[in-house]
């Protein structure tokens, strides 16, 4: 039994004060793309598009509500498609077994692919043109609500180890800011953000509207700047803001704050 | 060793999983008089370890030494649930996981070193994956132990006075404080990413 070669895959440069320049902007521009999305029509599209721009071949996203209903986006051919629907494969796909409803991303090196049912889909899945590496990324949402997201790509395992140190960061980033795209998607046309900010989260935007800076919002709260970093952080997540800008602006259109 | 596992995989290691359960009706039950479920095992389980957690074990000759309970903030979680004024309102953000839990065996044969070494996970995990922060709730005795462990959260917000304080606070991640957790259990910062990889990265060769 042959084993898949195995490479320790760092997520040790994740944050985002370590993260080069070219990436952010890059990051920036697909955070960008997803806040216009208005339509699963639209995320498709999207998908489609940030396989370009980071140069993957394949890029799935798959959303299972607490109710069962589904959703996905992905540019994985219709004749696989149909197939892995057809034949039920994500009983055995090491991908969808290894990561259902947990919340850590993984590459699929450290996936279980030793049984035989394994390897046989491993090698259909080539035939239909899927690539032997991959990177996925299992986001929890609100009330029960699961998505995987997943980057696959054909190559050798250094240049794909040199691909996720790179930009293991910005996919999981991404993953989560499409899955919360498509939950406000799912929740109507006028709905805009799911989640409601918090009140602190409210005075931190609010203060930051006003033109303070953060040493100043820091203050006026009475809290520190680390933790206004998280009530920003926080913030900006739930209006699927780039920056912080984004996030007052998004809050002013929505009328969430006032100023 | 450290060991970080998923609920569902729990039941492959049932002499860890209920040695962990009955350590957890020990002391959140018994000592700390919490409000908790105690079910005819004597197991202690709530609402969020059916959300599939990831728990963070120190295992002790095969049973729990110790350990603390992980799930992201994007989901459900207890502080936001049933804390979030305690913390300004519910924090959402996919670098902060909250931490629930933290137990240490009343059996365990260095209950400092477990609480040590926990810590030490703890940060292994928020570095090992990016993450900015953690969020949690504790009684106000659990301050002082924190800070007696070297690693302090940032107290958001707090009810009550005394003994009965409660309050919501954030550990913030990064390298040098993984590196500091590692020196106060003793444990090498190879040995433990060598636990996190095993548990999350590097699969290790099965042995033919």
């Amino acid at each position: 039994m042959t084993r898949l070669p195995l490479r320790r895959v760092s997520f040790q440069t994740l944050t985002c004060r370590q993260r080069g320049y070219v990436s952010l902007n890059k990051l920036v521009d697909m955070q960008e793309a997803l806040s216009n999305a208005k339509s699963l029509e639209e995320l498709q599209t999207f998908v489609e598009g940030l396989r370009g721009v980071y140069g993957i071949d394949n890029l799935v996203y798959h959303s299972v509500n607490a109710s069962g209903g589904q959703y996905a986006a992905l540019t994985y051919s219709d004749t696989w498609v149909e197939r892995y629907i057809e034949k039920g494969y994500e009983r055995i796909d090491p991908v969808v077994q290894g990561c259902y409803k947990r919340f850590t991303p993984i590459d699929w090196k450290a996936l279980d692919w030793s049984g035989k049912p394994s390897r046989d889909f491993l090698g259909e899945a080539a035939s239909q043109g899927l690539g032997n590496q991959g990177f996925s990324v299992p986001i929890r949402g609100p009330s029960g609500q699961f998505a995987l997201f997943s980057v696959n790509q054909k190559d050798n395992d250094d240049r794909w180890a040199q691909f996720t140190e790179e930009r293991a960061s910005d996919l999981i980033l991404i993953a989560h800011y499409m899955n919360e795209r498509a939950l406000e998607i799912e929740g109507g046309p006028s709905q805009g953000p799911v989640r409601a900010l918090s009140p602190r989260e409210k005075d931190a935007l609010t203060l930051l509207a006003l033109g303070n800076n953060r040493a100043g919002v820091a203050e006026a709260l009475q809290i520190s700047e680390n933790t206004l970093r998280v009530y920003i952080e926080s913030a900006r997540f739930k209006m699927g803001a780039t920056n912080t800008v984004h996030a007052v602006a998004t809050a002013l259109t929505h009328g969430l704050i006032v100023v | 060793m450290i060991r970080y596992i998923y609920a569902d995989d729990l039941a492959r290691y049932p002499a860890l999983r209920n040695s962990m359960l009955r350590d957890r009706a020990t002391q959140f039950h018994d000592r700390l008089k919490w409000e908790v479920t105690v079910d005819a095992e004597g197991f202690e389980q709530d609402q969020y370890d059916a959300l599939n957690p990831l728990y963070v074990i120190w295992e002790e000759g095969g049973l729990h030494g110790g350990s603390m309970r992980f799930l992201p903030t994007t989901g459900d979680t207890m502080v936001n649930d049933h804390f979030a004024h305690l913390a300004g309102g519910a924090i959402t953000a996919p670098g902060i996981w909250e931490t629930t839990r933290f137990c240490v065996s009343p059996g365990s044969a260095n209950k400092a070193r477990a609480a040590n070494v926990l810590m030490m996970a703890g940060g292994q995990l928020g570095v090992g994956f990016g993450l900015s922060h953690s969020i949690g709730v504790f009684d106000a005795r659990m301050v002082r132990i924190y800070r007696q462990l070297g690693w302090e959260p940032e107290i958001l917000g707090a009810d009550g006075t005394g003994r009965d304080a409660i309050s919501a606070g954030l550990w913030a991640f990064d390298e040098a404080v993984l590196t500091r957790m590692c020196l106060a259990a003793g444990v090498s910062r190879e040995l433990s990413q060598l636990w996190f990889d095993r548990a999350f990265g590097l699969a290790l060769p099965k042995v033919a």
